[in-house]
């Protein structure tokens, strides 16, 4: 499944990306799943990643935990707790 | 109504636009968020807003409609800019406008609780003394302000 994943603030500075598609595994069904498998994509990824439990995420457009689905999914966010206003 | 821009707004004339050939409304509340000089206690020169396109507007709607199904406003506002600031410059204006005072307050202050915890703008600090600029890191006071609206009154 082609999904595409969105980057911001210091995990995008650590992955160096701010967008990209990519085909997921099979046995991707959680974030969590898709957090351990983009761990595996590179020492760029594992530092973004390295402290997941703070990184937050988002599937089209709207906040989800980490044990949330991403069965058709179109878009997957991740990014830094929010700091505006 | 919510804004999302790179320019600077004008808070007066955002008020006036608001309140323009209305008489029912009796309280007005306006909050401004502004661009600190210091962070941790050393200088900065700017600050830079990034945000999610897309979901930082749907972020905002859905906190502003909530904000309207909580409390009866006759009209609210937020504005969010992105991109880089200076010290002093505006960053976020909410305003509401009820009969009377305390909605207005109140909504106000939902609608940056929410804000601040909900929608997707991150905060980059720039240092005067050329260190590399630091992502500004989330408050746990500000989650706390946030949870205190979850149970209705």
């Amino acid at each position: 499944m082609n999904v595409k994943l969105l980057y911001f603030a210091w995990v995008r500075e650590k992955t160096g990306l701010g967008e990209e598609v990519v085909d997921l595994p099979d046995d991707v069904a959680t974030v969590t799943d898709l957090v351990r498998w983009l761990k595996t994509r590179g020492p760029e990824y594992e530092a973004a990643f390295e402290r997941s439990d703070v990184i937050r995420t988002a599937i089209d457009q709207t906040h989800v935990a980490h044990d949330a689905a991403i069965a058709n999914a179109q878009e997957i966010a991740f990014f830094p707790p929010v700091t505006g206003g | 109504m919510i804004r999302v821009q790179k320019e600077n707004f004008d808070i007066g004339s955002e008020i006036e636009r608001l309140r323009a050939g209305r008489t029912d409304i009796g309280a007005i509340v306006s909050f401004t968020g502004t661009v600190r000089d210091t962070a941790k206690g050393a200088p900065i020169t700017q600050m830079t807003l990034e945000h999610y396109p897309g979901m930082t507007e749907k972020e905002l709607e859905r906190i502003e409609g909530e904000a309207n199904a909580r409390w009866p406003l006759q009209a609210s506002l937020i504005i969010h800019r992105t991109g880089a600031m200076k010290p002093g410059e505006n960053i976020v204006l909410v305003v509401t406008a009820s009969p009377h005072r305390k909605d207005a307050f109140e909504a106000a202050e939902f609608l940056m609780d929410y804000l601040k915890t909900g929608a997707p703008f991150w905060k980059k600090e720039e240092r005067a003394d050329g260190d590399d600029g630091d992502w500004v890191d989330a408050r746990e006071s500000d989650e706390e302000a946030r949870k205190r609206w979850k149970s209705p009154e």
